[in-house]
């Protein structure tokens, strides 16, 4: 109840994260059209809706690749829609982006430092805390990416991107493809680092149940454009979102 | 059952020998002593090859039934000896290549072998850097490696500058044209910046031989002029402002052999060190990482641009440097050294050496390089006897004779990677 509170407080303030009417296409194929979405310092907010609705879409356009064709897209208050996108990601942005895509052939610490690497920082700091956030990294610290299980790879994921320091962590489909009890671990993650932390989260997610939940407030993409937006819980008492992404039950 | 199966085979064996002997060896244009060329057929020559290769095929269906020789995805039992090995290896190997002008009964020869060995040990190395951690497929190295040698030739020939200032030059304009090169395929992977590089190469040859007034064309340009050390010429007259004479030793045309030797060396080793220090460096991760998933690189904020554009523009640069010795240690150069065979050999050593791995990479210039010239008794069967040994090595080795992988950042003590977790024929 009380975070409910705190996130209505905060919509009065200006949003950490800003999508205004957002459009975006591959060539012919607009996948994103005309979408607001609003994040505001402190909140998980979750984005679902089905397989080809464009939800890695308006995470990837956050990061400016593909580029919004229209609309604007504000962090903190500053227009980041036309900055390039290794400009955006220094700017405290991170993703752990569709499908984790770690460096396979690079040990868990070069994926580590890697995520370091680019905003330029001691990862000393930095490694320690995702170690103690993941403790089965530190065990695998020298194998190879590739030959991770896919929730040790998922935790590779999202702590490198943790190791950048961002203010808003971009996490795609996290629980793709694990076991409901790796799941709930990975959720249970990001809910510490919420609320440990402060971390601001947009979250994809398929699993809506567990994905509103977790989250302070909810979105749902249809074919590009919102349909319902509201706090998740609410979200998920909603007939309709049962139906379409809950199974019904 | 099998005997059939074998039959069955060899004759399939036999169709596709026949496919390629035929036209191959049985026809052959030859010029008749009036001038005009006429067909020679060689067809117990074809049936012979055709048989034998039947035959071959029969013998070995018969006695190992039809497996095919599994690639060894494990590391195989040389590889743990190997590494062990490998660090009394790289040493020995360096200490060999210091010693060499100096052990007894290195002559002429073996010092030209080892100049040219090392020449493409450090095309290797440079080449690497494209391929072997950016994961950019480059197949028109040699491009940097003519615009290096035609660089240092035009440059002492128009303003009579010295190698040693050429040098540097003809590796920052190999590095440009690198840079050239890189801008276009910016957006390219795999199979399509092959291609594109591929005809970067020929494009830079076919300029070679068609701007004449610059290059003199498919004649190339002769009179380079040799180094010096530091300023003294090596040559036979003794006097004091020679090398011989300035050091009073017996004047000896060794000498000059000897400091190219020494030279390309350096040069060789200055790439490595280059290599690896960058390795350890956020430019040399990124080259790796971008190597393993672009995407990923982007979603981290990595300017994916510069880095390409490093990559290319230090492979070229590196092979700027070896092209300039080229010129200055052949004395002539003319477009025919810069084919695309010679990129296709520098690429077959990064592959050959395990794509990333430097001591790899020498071992395999080395056996490439210097195994060619070992077959060179074999005349026009070297290039079967090697193309074979090439089949073989990529069969037993799919990822290169080293394929592990040291990590750059390690929390305790280093650990090589095993080469069965490194991937193979990545796009
Ligand atoms: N690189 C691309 N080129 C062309 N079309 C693309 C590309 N990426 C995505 N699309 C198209 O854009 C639309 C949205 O895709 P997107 O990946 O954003 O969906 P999603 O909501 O993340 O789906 P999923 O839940 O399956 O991951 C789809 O129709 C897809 O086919
Ligand atoms: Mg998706």
């Amino acid at each position: 109840m009380a975070r409910r509170a705190e996130s209505a407080g905060q919509t009065m303030s200006q949003p950490m994260l800003a999508l205004e009417e957002v459009c975006a296409s591959y060539g012919a194929v607009q996948a994103l059209k005309g979408v607001s979405v609003h994040v505001h310092a402190g909140e998980i907010v979750t984005l679902i809706g089905a397989n080809g609705a464009g939800k890695s879409t308006l995470l990837m356009t956050i990061c400016g690749d593909p580029r919004a064709r229209s609309g604007q897209i504000l962090f903190d208050g500053q227009d980041i829609t036309r900055q390039p996108t290794h400009a955006i990601m220094r700017g405290g942005i991170a993703q752990a982006p569709e499908g984790r895509r770690i460096f396979p052939r690079m040990t868990v610490m070069e994926n580590l430092i890697m995520g370091a690497e680019i905003a330029g920082h001691d990862p000393a700091r930095d490694l320690e805390h995702v170690f103690t956030l993941f403790p089965r990294l530190k065990e695998r610290a020298t194998q190879r990416g590739g030959t991770l299980s896919g929730g040790e790879q998922q935790m590779l994921a999202i702590g490198r991107a943790l190791m950048a320091r961002p203010r808003l962590l971009l996490l795609d489909e996290p629980s793709l493809g694990l076991a409901p009890l790796i799941a709930k671990q990975i959720f249970a993650a990001i809910r510490e680092l919420n609320e440990r932390e402060g971390l601001t989260v947009l979250l994809v997610e398929q699993n809506a149940n567990q994905a509103l939940r977790l989250a302070h407030r909810g979105y749902v993409l249809v074919t590009g454009r919102i349909t319902l937006e509201g706090p998740g819980r609410e979200l998920l008492s909603r007939p309709e979102i049962r139906a379409a992404y809950l199974g019904g039950h | 059952m099998r005997f059939r199966l074998a039959l069955r085979d060899a004759a399939v064996t036999g169709l596709v020998a026949a496919g390629l002997f035929l036209p191959m060896v049985a026809l052959r244009t030859d010029v008749a002593p009036n001038g005009a060329l006429f067909l020679r057929t060689r067809w117990s020559d074809a049936a012979i090859l055709i048989t034998l290769a039947a035959l071959a095929r029969f013998v070995l269906v018969l006695w190992l039934g039809r497996r095919i020789p599994v690639a060894s995805t494990a590391s195989p039992w040389w590889e743990e000896p190997l590494r062990r090995a490998g660090k009394l290896l790289t040493p020995l190997l360096l200490g060999v290549a210091v010693m060499l002008p100096f052990i007894p009964g290195t002559g002429r020869y073996e010092l030209d072998l080892g100049v040219l060995v090392l020449t493409y040990v450090m095309l290797g190395w440079g080449l690497n850097i494209v391929v072997g951690l950016a994961g950019l497929l480059d197949l028109g190295y040699v491009a940097f490696y003519a615009v290096g040698a035609y660089s240092y030739a035009l440059l002492a020939h128009a303003f009579g500058l010295s190698f040693w200032i050429c040098l540097p030059l003809a590796g920052i304009l190999a590095g440009f044209w690198g840079v050239l090169l890189g801008f276009p395929v910016l957006r390219l992977r795999g199979d399509y910046l092959a291609i594109v590089t591929l005809a970067f190469g020929e494009i830079i040859r076919v300029v070679l031989v068609n701007w004449v007034s610059l290059t003199n064309g498919p004649n190339g340009m002769s009179g380079i002029p040799r180094p010096s050390f530091f300023g003294l010429p090596f040559n036979m007259s003794g006097e004091p402002d020679t090398f011989a004479g300035f050091f009073g030793l017996e004047p000896s045309p060794l000498h000059r052999v000897i400091f190219l030797y020494y030279l390309i060396l350096g040069l060789a080793l200055l790439t490595n060190w280059v290599s690896i220090r960058l390795r350890r460096q956020p430019l040399g991760r990124a080259w790796e990482a971008l190597r393993e998933d672009e995407i990923a690189c982007r979603a981290l904020g990595i300017n994916i641009t510069t880095t390409k554009l490093t990559a290319f523009a230090l492979g070229a640069m590196f092979g700027g440097f070896a092209g300039a010795f080229f010129a200055t240690r052949q004395g002539f150069i003319s477009p025919e050294s810069f084919t695309f065979i010679e990129s296709a050999i520098i690429l077959a050593i990064v592959v050959l050496g395990g794509m990333g791995s430097q001591i790899g990479i020498a071992l395999a210039a080395l056996i490439m390089i210097g195994g060619f010239e070992v077959f060179r008794g074999l005349e026009e069967w070297r290039m079967l006897v090697f193309g074979a040994a090439m089949v073989v090595i990529m069969v037993l080795r799919p990822r290169g004779l080293v394929s592990s992988r040291t990590p750059t950042v390690a929390l305790g003590k280093r650990k090589a990677i095993s080469g069965s977790l490194v991937g193979e024929g990545h796009g």
